[in-house]
């Protein structure tokens, strides 16, 4: 025996020294901190943005690359401040083997773990394995940082049918969301027995994750539908500034932040006293709707500036609401302009889907801008993928789009072409697996 | 490509230990019942800063690591070969946690061991070195067997392949075409159940079995394929007797060659990957037999072939990693049930016939199938090394 070998520690941070995100440009994050991020240069910190409860998991992260905590009482990804990026999949089940689901389960969440503090999926995942192995890892993003990936699981209403013995564990709220006015769904972009919602700071780290979890996943589930959303569309954080759409206009200024930690359980969470039962599972846990909305980009940029304001209910540079100055100033429906017409009009978007004209109903948003090629026709398939967390669908956003089909003015630039729900559960917790008390 | 070599995790960690057991006793671990034969477990001090290994030395044989995580942070140990490759692993060491891990190296050399706090990195690294020589495994007179058995798999295919294509020859020299077209299929059954071998003799396979774009690569449009195109479209033309001869001369020139190919555990096993990638790129989307439109019936060959590939090499892959023969089994089971439906009598429904969601339906079970049968190589050129069994 020689003498015990301590060397020295190398640095456990991904070697590589520039950030992708450095060349491919300043994300919104950095903007909001005042940090210039350029070729190789020091990554954007938060410092300046106004702390958050230390014990939230909404806790602003010290940087854009840093991990954010994958275990805690709620999945990461629902409140955690949103980061620029998101690569989306719903998948179908395609074995009846409840085992082989069980395991794939716990396949999940260890990688998922192990990608959200920036390791490869499996030890040695990337060159481990020899010459003649084949990686466990895909690799595109060996090296790079954490990126704040969050990787979040969804349950689809068709998981509790007779398959794998789910029926009696189904919580009430999950139903198939109903049919709504203009909606035009495409079956092969809705639906889905579960989901995988990954976001990160950086693109290829979000589809990296992805990708590794559509791979372990071959022969229990299959790929149904997949969407990217290549810029955040909400602010789910008082650190953040409020992102535009593709309409150009601020969304999510009135959304629920992760710093309202009150109005968070009113409206996210789903309660102990919500799932009594044979669904107690998923208490602490909440509902993930998706909706692919299609803007017709092309009609709106030949819209005028009055008009699209009107449609909004806000002001297109400021974000204010129409006849206030600044973008945080509560909009006031009884307000007359100059016309003795309601300075917001009676069919803006911003009153239609404002609490006070929905009895108190709140939502979270969290969805990302989307381009997909094209339609074919000369036009951009552009639009919001839009992304919403709630305590009961059925409350919530069932009738805030109920009453949105109906009136909206801004339907005439959009249509809804893919819809699903899912039931996300609570977080992991030590030891734990996804979902593992909804299969205990 | 030694076949000698034998690197194998012998065991995860002897336990998964209740989480928290943080105690100053070190956790209550693997009571070592095996020592390694350098002597006792190798002791494995593990901070967020630190790695220290009490031995960087031990002899050849079952070698075990004890790793005690008295860090912050959770941790990871690796002992790897050259280039990085894992010989063997254990994650999720949490803080206060003491794990097992042994690793069986055979052969004398420098390794590298590393602890890795928090998963990612480089890790704190350090060299290992391995000294002398252990017995060698079983797993080297099972790989001799499976190279002969594949031998004699390849000669008896061969035959087959000869005799088929002599009879479909015949039959298109003769000008029968209802005849050619019933034989133009057995006659391509066993080509494509050897089909990497075949392809390893480059300048014969495109006038074999190339299609009709060859001629872009200066070639002539020859062999099976462009038999089928007047079988099925054009008709039999002044020149298609001396096609089919020269078929026939081609087949029996790769036969001959076929008797005098080396093959290795390895090159087994990358043939029985490289004919389920043959289904996927050419069979399920039609590509190969785009006149006859007989892609299911190569794709049942493809399959064949690469079941009898990874037949031979089942006592290897079973000594190595049981689950993967298992894990084959099944997936073989899934696909072939789900292209059996589309059987009809000696032969399958034309592709053509299958609706979008029924060939969805077979790409879901292939793709099922890859992912394990692209394991097999790592597995059976490396051990356990290849495809680490983690802890």
């Amino acid at each position: 025996m020689t003498e015990p070998t301590a060397p020295v520690a190398s640095e456990p941070q991904p070697a590589s020294g520039v950030s992708r995100r450095g060349l491919l440009g300043v994300s919104a994050g950095a903007a909001v901190a005042g940090v210039a991020v350029g070729f190789g240069g020091g990554y954007a910190t938060r410092a300046a943005a106004a702390p958050a409860d230390e014990a939230s998991p909404a806790t602003a992260p010290a940087s854009l690359d840093a991990p954010i905590p994958f275990r805690g009482a709620h999945q990461a990804g629902i409140v955690t401040p949103a980061q620029d990026r998101m690569h989306f999949v719903a998948l179908d089940v395609v074995t009846k083997d409840r085992a082989q689901l069980v395991d794939l389960l716990k396949k999940w969440t260890r990688a998922a773990e192990r990608m959200t503090v920036g390791a490869e999926a499996a030890p040695g995942g990337v060159v481990g394995g020899g010459p003649y192995g084949v990686p466990q890892d895909t690799g595109e993003a060996f090296g790079l940082p954490a990126s704040g990936l969050t990787v979040t699981i969804g349950f689809g209403p068709s998981l509790f049918d007779d398959r794998f013995g789910l029926a009696a564990r189904r919580p009430t709220a999950l139903q198939a969301l109903p049919a709504f006015r203009g909606d035009d769904l495409d079956p092969t972009r809705s639906g889905g027995d579960l989901c995988i919602q990954a976001c990160a700071n950086d693109p290829q780290v979000a589809v990296h994750a992805v990708r590794n979890v559509v791979r372990l996943g071959f022969g229990v589930v299959s790929v149904r539908w997949s969407q990217l959303g290549f810029g955040r569309t909400s602010s789910t954080s008082t650190t953040q500034a409020t992102p535009r759409n593709l309409f150009g206009f601020k969304d999510g200024t009135n959304n629920l932040k992760a710093e309202e930690p009150a109005e968070i359980d009113d409206h996210v969470w789903v309660s102990t006293a919500d799932v009594p039962g044979a669904a107690a599972w998923m208490a602490g846990g909440t509902y993930l709707v998706a909706r692919r909305i299609r803007m017709h980009i092309e009609v709106w940029d030949r819209t005028n500036l009055q008009d699209q304001q009107d449609t909004i209910g806000r002001t297109k540079a400021a974000g204010a609401p129409l006849g206030k100055e600044k973008e945080f100033d509560e909009p006031d429906f009884a307000l007359k302009g100059a016309d003795n017409e309601p300075a917001i009009p009676v069919d803006a978007h911003v009153r239609l889907a404002h609490s006070s004209n929905l009895n108190g109903i709140k939502i979270l948003r969290r969805g990302y801008n989307f381009t997909d090629g094209t339609d074919g026709v000369g036009h951009l398939d552009a639009g919001l993928f839009f992304i919403a967390f709630v305590r009961d669908p059925g409350k919530q956003f069932v009738p805030m789009q109920q009453a949105l089909a109906a009136k909206d003015v801004l339907n005439e630039y959009i249509e809804h072409n893919g819809s699903a729900l899912f039931a996300c559960p609570p977080g992991v917790a030590e030891g734990g697996y996804w979902g593992d008390a909804l299969f205990a | 490509m030694s076949l000698t070599r034998t690197l194998t995790v012998v065991a995860g960690a002897a336990g998964l230990l209740a989480l928290g057991a943080c105690t100053s006793s070190g956790g209550a671990t693997g009571s070592s019942t095996a020592s390694s034969s350098a002597g006792g477990p190798i002791a494995v001090k593990a901070t967020d800063n630190e790695c220290g290994v009490s031995s960087a030395t031990a002899a050849a044989g079952t070698i075990t690591f004890q790793i005690q995580n008295t860090g912050s942070k959770v941790t990871e140990f690796y002992v790897y070969g050259a280039g990085d490759r894992i010989v063997g692993e254990v994650e999720n060491v949490t803080p206060g946690l003491s794990r097992e891990l042994k690793v069986e190296i055979a052969e004398p050399g420098t390794f590298t061991t590393a602890c890795k706090p928090g998963m990612v990195g480089d890790g704190i690294r350090a060299a290992f070195t391995v000294t002398g020589t252990a017995q060698p495994g079983s797993a080297d007179q099972k790989v001799a067997k499976a190279i002969t058995d594949y031998q004699a798999y390849v000669a008896a295919q061969s035959a087959e392949l000869l005799s088929g294509t002599e009879a479909f020859v015949a039959a298109v020299k003769a000008g029968d075409v209802a005849k050619a077209k019933t034989l133009y299929t057995p006659a391509r059954l066993p080509w494509e159940r050897i089909e990497p071998v075949a392809e390893s003799f480059g300048d014969l396979d495109p006038k074999i079995d190339g299609r009709e774009d060859v001629v872009e690569e200066g070639l002539p449009f020859t062999g099976y394929h462009r038999l089928e195109k007047d079988l099925w479209v054009d008709g039999l033309k002044s020149d298609s007797p001396a096609i089919a001869d020269q078929l026939l001369a081609d087949v029996k020139t790769i036969v001959e060659k076929a008797k005098a190919v080396d093959f290795t555990a390895l090159s087994i096993a990358n043939g029985a990957k490289e004919l389920l990638d043959e289904v996927a790129t050419t069979k399920i989307t039609g590509e190969e037999e785009r006149y006859s439109h007989t892609d299911l019936d190569d794709m049942k060959a493809n399959l064949q072939g690469s079941q009898s590939a990874l037949e031979v090499l089942r006592p290897v892959i079973t000594e190595r990693q049981p689950d993967l023969v298992t894990a084959l089994d099944q997936a073989f089971t899934g696909i072939n049930q789900a292209l059996d439906q589309f059987q009809k009598g000696t032969t399958y429904a034309p592709l053509t016939e299958l609706t979008p969601d029924q060939v969805k339906g077979l790409t879901v079970k292939l793709d099922v199938l890859s992912e394990q049968v692209a394991k097999v190589p790592g597995v059976v050129e490396a051990g356990a090394g290849g495809t680490p069994t983690t802890s």
